[in-house]
């Protein structure tokens, strides 16, 4: 096999920050290869140097490609040569269709007038081949995540793609999409297109990739061969230490019932018909951390948020008590006074003022606790966030600093930060650790390990089983909305909640988006 | 602590914030050098230009206070403009038609104001129509409703208890007449209460864990700013006084100031600004917040209304044309994002400072209202080009 790509000791400085420091990197020609690394580790900046994001002259060091010299003086120019990097965050326009996405900046056109026949025929040639059965005309934002992702692979398949790049490709997609991903890389390998991918997801580099290359601190640790690859193996070289325990120890000891949820049904915020929730009932007892687990789209996080505040959903119905009385949970002010708190799954678009600094933003959800009589007292204030910084270990300069500027796992600190601060007596965790890197995963597992020590209650959502497996004292399970079984912790594996999934799938009144029979 | 290093990361985060109070006294400064080589030299501090730059101005101040809060709210009113002629003219109405006192007609016009307001944050709020729709059709309704209500023609002239609203001075209580001794005093007061606060503030900072200001820095501000004081209030007492309206916009300054700052609610507008969805999961009823935003703009602009038509003790449908437009700018020249969630009072104030004095400066020079638009519009590009460049860096 010969070397297609060579990236040779690769530095880039930003003001104040090296953020590589001479990385190598070989891909081999049509090979899938995988690059790890914690958030922070410089696996995006390498990725944006080789496409030409930062431009020749911006970084020190060498790339050879296919051969020869590459010297890139844009994202143009790295397309040219059929390098195609699919960012994290996807570049369609929801409003645009399919073929018009599909051929944006590269359009069927003569002399600047669209060939709608031929755009059209040659969009249904490139959803053919990504395997997308849907017709061209389909506005873009009425898919799912899954299936943009795939636009985004038939896009560069339209531009002749010879190394294809994907960031995170399958971070936004539940368990079948990914699988489906998963299995069209492997066929583009097959077609013989070159592919590096990165991606948290250990069992999916296992699955599909030929090499790995590790970074950590902005440089290469290790490049690992397919028969070498295990996930301990990788976990070492990530972070640099051995994770003899990726779960903390703790010892379970659960008191009276705290929460009660009963014959919990939701409707969908805008189709009245169109039930989410059915007659989900759960509990959550006094130092008690309980998971959900389920599929994306079964209505987890549907779930969590209509009992807060009802912020998702109409027509609720049924009873949530708290030590064992009802309680009135119809906004969310009433819910936080209830002792319930909700820790959101996005929690740069829910959870934080991204341009406020971190002080403001632990003090939101309970503003009365810094203030008298409606006027704040900003020393508290900031006394209160000193404090959670301390507790929660928030690595930054200060609580004067923006949000935006902290790490995944510190902004997570801070969204937990502000609800522990309203003292709720039960959490709801929704993917607590979605997009964090391994060390920062392994302080909020610790964290909540302290809060259910406090006696908290803890619920958490989660679509990482191993996760839920390692962390919870009781597991249910969801099911187009409704909650199918209950596991202990020793009955629990992740074959038993997969088979309950599989198992009652299509044998209720109807999907989750289906009408009530 | 109080290096080099201190020095220059402190003027670069604070470059914003005393950069446009740097332009508008290098502005003054422009204007009193250039006007001394005149053919003819005029003192462009004169006390007379000094007391006329709050007068004229006045309207805007009161306007751009209350659009803050609306853009920090991540919304817009275009409305103000028209809802201060109509409001105007209905103070005229009770005044000069139903014959009120203008004690009961100073309240009724804010209520008027307030109830505007209300039936345009009610739909914006609620319903969710965006602000720039709702109050582009209050606009155009309100300066009909203007005309409809005075018959296309003027109403006027006012008692003189109204007209003091904008034409009056502070009684001198002293009885020392010239110098304005109750003036005076109230400089004096306001020079300790900015040495007060800012030793306040630098001594919170310092428990906050922020690194203060190098003290060098802190005291030429503090120096400066009570010399500015000093000087406009000197100048104002060997005129005739204070004007009323300079009490009620310093009033109205310090308390926006502070709700802005210091309260609760003014925090969570901010939230709500900065992130609707998080403020709103986080328990603030952001609905309320935006509606009682738009009740706060209508009564504001209902008081500008008020001041507006006393200065030309008279109502009249032309009243009011363009206020928006002044008002917006002054907040964006202050600093302002037009995303919402930014923004502070004090740049509101001093934005609307910047437009006044170049309107005051330019007249006397005698640039006509075509050049005066055109380099208006441009301080306007630049102060926002330059917030952008700023925050890219």
């Amino acid at each position: 096999m010969a070397t297609l790509l060579e990236m040779r000791a690769i530095s880039k400085t930003f003001p104040g920050v090296r953020a590589l420091d001479h990385v190598d990197l070989t891909v081999e020609e049509g090979e899938i290869h995988a690059i790890c690394g914690e958030n922070g580790a410089g696996k995006s900046t390498l990725m944006k140097v080789l496409s030409g994001v930062y431009p020749h002259g911006t970084y020190e060091g060498d790339i050879v490609y296919a051969g020869e010299p590459l010297s890139l003086r844009g994202i143009r120019d790295s397309e040219h040569h059929g390098i195609i990097i699919i960012h994290q965050e996807l570049a369609l326009v929801p409003l645009l269709s399919i073929a018009e996405n599909l051929f944006l900046g590269n359009e069927v056109a003569s002399r600047g007038v669209i060939d709608w026949r031929k755009a059209f025929r040659r969009t249904r040639e490139l959803l053919a081949k990504v395997g997308l059965n849907e017709p061209p005309g389909t506005q873009v934002g009425k898919l799912g995540v899954g299936k943009q992702q795939l636009i985004e692979i038939a896009k560069a398949l339209a531009k002749d793609v010879r190394l294809l790049i994907l960031d995170e490709p399958t971070a936004a997609l539940q368990e079948n999409d990914s699988q489906k991903l998963l299995d069209l890389m492997l066929e583009l390998k097959a077609q013989g297109v070159t592919q590096i991918i990165i991606s948290h997801k250990l069992n999916e580099i296992g699955r599909i990739a030929d090499r790995i290359t590790v970074i950590r601190d902005g440089a290469t640790v290790s490049t690992i061969a397919r028969h070498e690859i295990s996930e301990d193996r990788i976990i070492r070289d990530m972070v640099g230490r051995d994770m003899a325990h990726r779960y903390p120890d703790r010892v379970p000891n659960p008191g009276e019932v705290l929460l009660e949820v009963q014959g919990w049904n939701v409707w969908h915020p805008e189709q009245k018909d169109r039930q989410v929730i059915r007659d989900a009932g759960f509990t959550v007892r006094k130092g008690e951390i309980v998971g959900i687990a389920g599929l994306m789209g079964t209505g987890r996080t549907e779930l969590a948020m209509s009992l807060f505040g009802r912020s998702y959903g109409q027509g609720h119905r049924g009873t949530v008590r708290m030590n064992g009385r009802p309680v009135d949970v119809s906004t969310v002010a009433k819910a936080v006074a209830a002792g319930l708190s909700y820790v959101t799954e996005d929690r740069k678009a829910l959870g934080l003022i991204l341009e406020e600094p971190i002080l403001k933003n632990i003090s939101l959800a309970n503003l009365a606790g810094v203030a008298l009589r409606g006027v704040l007292d900003k020393r508290r204030e900031a006394r209160v966030a000193e404090d959670y910084r301390k507790a929660l270990a928030i690595r930054t300069p200060g609580v004067q600093q923006k949000v935006v500027n902290l790490s995944g796992g510190n902004q997570q600190k801070v969204v937990l930060s502000k609800w522990l601060f309203t003292d709720p007596q039960v959490l709801i965790l929704d993917e607590p650790t979605r997009g964090i890197d391994v060390g920062a995963k392994y302080e909020i597992y610790t964290i909540m390990n302290d809060l259910a020590a406090q006696g908290r209650g803890i619920v958490m959502i989660s679509s990482e089983m191993p996760e839920l497996l390692g962390m919870c004292d009781r597991i249910y399970v969801m099911n187009e909305g409704r909650i199918v079984g209950e596991l202990s912790r020793d009955a629990a594996t992740q074959e038993k909640i997969m088979a309950m999934i599989l198992k009652t799938t299509g044998n209720g009144t109807g999907q989750p988006g289906g009408r009530a029979a | 602590m109080a290096g080099e290093k201190g020095l220059s990361a402190h003027l670069g985060g604070h470059l914003r914030e005393n950069g446009m109070l740097v332009a508008l006294v290098a502005i003054v400064a422009f204007f009193t050098v250039i006007l001394q080589f005149q053919a003819q030299p005029v003192n462009f501090l004169k006390a007379q230009n000094i007391t006329n730059v709050f007068l004229q101005n006045g309207h805007v101040i009161i306007l751009a206070l209350g659009m803050l809060l609306v853009i920090v709210a991540g919304h817009i009113d275009l409305s103000v403009g028209s809802v201060a002629a109509f409001t105007g003219a209905v103070s005229a109405w009770l005044t000069v038609s139903m014959g009120l006192p203008f004690w009961l007609v100073i309240p009724l016009t804010l209520i008027v104001g307030g109830l505007i307001g209300a039936m345009q944050g009610y739909w914006i709020a609620y319903w969710r129509i965006p602000s720039f729709i709702v109050t582009l059709a209050g606009m155009m309704v309100f300066r009909g409703a203007t005309m409809w209500l005075l018959g296309g023609q003027n109403i006027g002239p006012f008692p003189r208890e109204f007209q003091a609203m904008s034409n009056g001075f502070i009684p001198d209580l002293t009885g020392i007449g010239r110098p304005h001794g109750l003036t005076l005093i109230l400089v004096a007061l306001a020079v300790g209460l900015l040495v007060w606060s800012g030793l306040r503030s630098r001594r919170s900072d310092a428990a906050f864990g922020v690194t203060p200001e190098p003290m060098g820095f802190f005291v030429g501000r503090l120096v400066i700013l009570a010399a500015a004081i000093t000087f406009v209030g000197y100048q104002l007492a060997s005129f005739r006084g204070l004007p009323n309206v300079m009490v009620v916009l310093v009033l109205l300054t310090l308390i926006y100031a502070f709700f802005t700052e210091n309260t609760v609610t003014g925090r969570r507008i901010y939230a709500l600004g900065g992130n609707e969805k998080a403020a709103r999961l986080s328990g603030i009823r952001t609905e309320r917040l935006v509606f009682l935003t738009f009740v706060n703009m209508g009564a504001l602009a209902a008081l500008a209304g008020m001041i507006v038509t006393a200065r030309l003790n008279s109502a009249t449908p032309k009243a009011g044309t363009g206020f928006e437009l002044d008002a917006i700018a002054s907040v964006f020249i202050g600093g302002a994002s037009m995303a919402g969630g930014s923004g502070k009072i004090v740049g509101v104030v001093v934005g609307a400072l910047i437009m006044g004095v170049m309107n005051m400066g330019m007249s006397i020079l005698g640039i006509g209202i075509d050049y005066q638009q055109m380099i208006k519009g441009l301080v306007l590009l630049v102060a926002v080009i330059f917030d952008v460049y700023n925050k890219s860096k």
